[in-house]
């Protein structure tokens, strides 16, 4: 199962510039706050479907639920 | 048309509805507690919205996703575009960027957060007895 810190390296690594806060009381359900300028110009929707292409076929599966906040610096 | 009548029949729904809300359950039994939340925020922004039930067929979600390039649910739209699923809408919500983007009246009372929404019924099992 991935850790908190699996998922915001990989958030961090995946999205330059990238600054993730994430928090998980169980290593299935996630919430993550990521502050990141490539998110600038784009849509919500753009924005989340950034970080979540990160993980890809694990939502749903190993990560199961990830509750996202995104902002741009 | 394509060979993929599931896939043409959500993109028409999409098209055709000006609000239309993608969801486990309907919108007076949910069946997810994500679903249940951007109902209610919908009911306390009295927009009118179409909802379908994913539920009761794969296909309807394997298609929608594909189809949006989004994986989760629920998923709504508007004006043909994704406006999000329950995180994003209930950012929105509490904004008030919501209301605005629909062009909706709120409810005098509606409240200040995202509501939380009726509890989650459990998903239909969906057994039909074709016995008798």
């Amino acid at each position: 199962m991935p850790s908190a810190r699996d998922v915001k390296s990989r958030i961090e690594a995946a999205i330059p510039g990238a600054d993730a806060d994430v928090q998980t009381a169980d290593e299935v359900h996630f919430s993550a706050t990521v502050r990141a300028t490539a998110f600038d110009g784009l849509s919500r929707v753009a924005q989340h479907r950034l970080v979540m292409d990160v993980f890809d076929d694990e939502l749903g599966g190993s990560i199961h639920a990830l509750a996202l906040k995104t902002e741009v610096p | 048309m394509s060979d993929n009548p599931v896939r043409d029949a959500i993109a028409e729904a999409i098209s055709s509805n000006d609000v239309i809300l993608f969801m486990k359950g309907t919108p007076e039994h949910p069946a997810c507690g994500f679903s249940a939340r951007t109902v209610a925020m919908l009911e306390a922004l009295q927009t009118p919205f179409a909802a379908v039930d994913i539920l009761p067929d794969p296909r309807i979600r394997q298609e929608l996703s594909a189809l949006s390039s989004w994986p989760t649910i629920p998923q709504l739209f508007h004006d043909g575009e994704l406006i999000g699923g329950c995180d994003i809408v209930s950012e929105m919500y509490e904004s008030g960027e919501l209301a605005e983007a629909l062009g909706a009246q709120p409810r005098a009372d509606a409240p200040q957060d995202a509501p939380a929404g009726a509890d989650p019924a459990p998903a239909p099992l969906g057994i039909e007895n074709r016995l008798s």
